[in-house]
């Protein structure tokens, strides 16, 4: 049997009771030898407005770029205590926080590498599926070559990459502006 | 590297837009901006797997989470996780919310005049084994109001979860019932524009896992993306 993917809806306005038993906003585990690093923002509306009912999920490799996964590194999946999964809600003021590690680059088109990333999907009530983009770490030099952000016109990168909020780059600032001037990237996946 | 194996797009109007004017909803929440085509690298063709030990045993059924038998009518909710080619999807994280029997989420922003059953919270979880299947024991859901428009009611729906192989395959989507006469009204169920798409999306009864004197069944098979036939040289 054969047929084709099943409608996407959306989670609509309660999905919080069927996601909180997962939530994961410290992603250090297994990586607590790495300096960790926060990423905090907002989610927000069409009309500016904070969004109290958002979750955010995170997919990302390791501190060397490889992912617990068959398809990358398969010998990691039994043996690397590193996850790479995060479940991250929103407050009721549309805030989100979490913990990780920066992941390191992972493999690009031919021989190239990636910039490092952390894959993330967002949902709420009014989506009818899930969004998808990305989080890029500023000032990191495999930046300017990454094959992803060369497809985003260039006025539109800087919604993809987070700012950061101490010296010691241990903090990270990244909003979704899912509408407006500073529309965040959103990808076709 | 070796070339990777991507996911195939959806067919045009089988998956809804994200800007759907009668979802209320959506107006402000979707973008207006046009999205950026993404190939698929390796951050999309991996994803989460799940050990089999973070579902509780017990998770799988909703009827069996508190001291006392929850209201209303008890159903058997099962189907097959499949991709487009038709090979099981194994050892995937499914998760469901529901509503109550008389209509009511457990929820602190659930205001709907209905009465909560202290003996139904509407959450579960399981995996599916390595034919894909997966199976539920929960009740069957009531209709209840919501604010989109005059006198609107949901159809009955059972809300599911998916995660799949890979980052690119994550799917959330309804299940809904046969014969339900509110669909016909429903600006969700309606946003995907596929006749066939969009009633894949109800389920089936099915005598096969209706148990005598204990429950209905009704069977919801999901379908997840397929792989490229070919891998691509250039992600």
């Amino acid at each position: 049997m054969s047929g084709r993917t099943t409608p996407s809806q959306t989670v609509g306005p309660f999905f919080s009771i069927g996601f909180a038993w997962l939530d994961r906003v410290d992603l250090t585990e297994g990586a607590k030898d790495q300096q960790a690093i926060k990423i905090r923002g907002r989610v927000l509306d069409g009309d500016g407005q904070p969004v109290p009912d958002a979750v955010l999920e995170i997919w990302q490799a390791n501190s060397g770029g490889r992912y617990g996964h068959p398809e990358d590194a398969a010998d990691l999946v039994a043996t690397e205590p590193f996850w790479g999964f995060g479940r991250v809600p929103v407050n009721d003021a549309g805030e989100f926080c979490f913990s990780t590690i920066k992941p390191g680059g992972v493999a690009g088109p031919g021989e190239t590498r990636q910039a490092p990333h952390l894959a993330v999907s967002v949902f709420m009530r009014g989506l009818l599926k899930r969004l998808v983009t990305r989080i890029y770490f500023p000032g990191e030099p495999l930046n300017d070559a990454d094959s992803v952000l060369a497809r985003v016109p260039v006025a539109r990168r800087q919604t993809l990459i987070a700012r950061t909020e101490d010296s010691q780059g241990k903090t990270l600032v990244w909003d979704v502006h899912l509408q407006g001037a500073k529309e965040t990237v959103f990808f076709d996946c | 590297m070796k070339p990777l194996q991507g996911y195939r797009k959806p067919a045009p109007g089988t998956q809804p837009e994200y800007l759907h004017p009668a979802y209320v909803s959506s107006v402000k929440r979707a973008p207006t901006q046009p999205l950026v085509s993404l190939p698929d690298t390796l951050s999309e063709i991996t994803g989460p797997a799940f050990p089999r030990n973070i579902v509780a045993p017990q998770a799988f059924d909703l009827t069996r989470q508190h001291k006392g038998e929850p209201l209303g009518q008890r159903i058997v909710v099962s189907g097959r996780v499949m991709d487009e080619d038709g090979r099981p999807v194994g050892d995937s994280l499914v998760e469901i919310w529901q509503a109550n029997a008389a209509g009511r989420y457990w929820h602190k922003w659930d205001q709907h005049d209905a009465p909560l059953d202290p003996n139904f919270t509407g959450v579960g979880q399981t995996l599916t084994n390595e034919q894909g299947e997966y199976r539920f024991v929960t009740i069957r859901p009531g209709a209840y109001p919501w604010r989109n428009h005059p006198n609107a009611w949901r159809p009955q729906h059972i809300h599911f979860s998916l995660f799949g192989p890979a980052f690119a395959t994550r799917l959330v989507t309804q299940m809904y019932f046969p014969g339900d006469p509110l669909l016909a009204f429903d600006p969700i169920f309606h946003s995907v524009a596929d006749e066939a798409a969009r009633n894949s999306l109800i389920s089936n009864f099915d005598w096969a896992t209706t148990t005598p004197e204990v429950a209905l069944g009704f069977r919801f098979d999901i379908i997840l993306r397929g792989r490229n036939a070919t891998p691509m040289e250039n992600a």
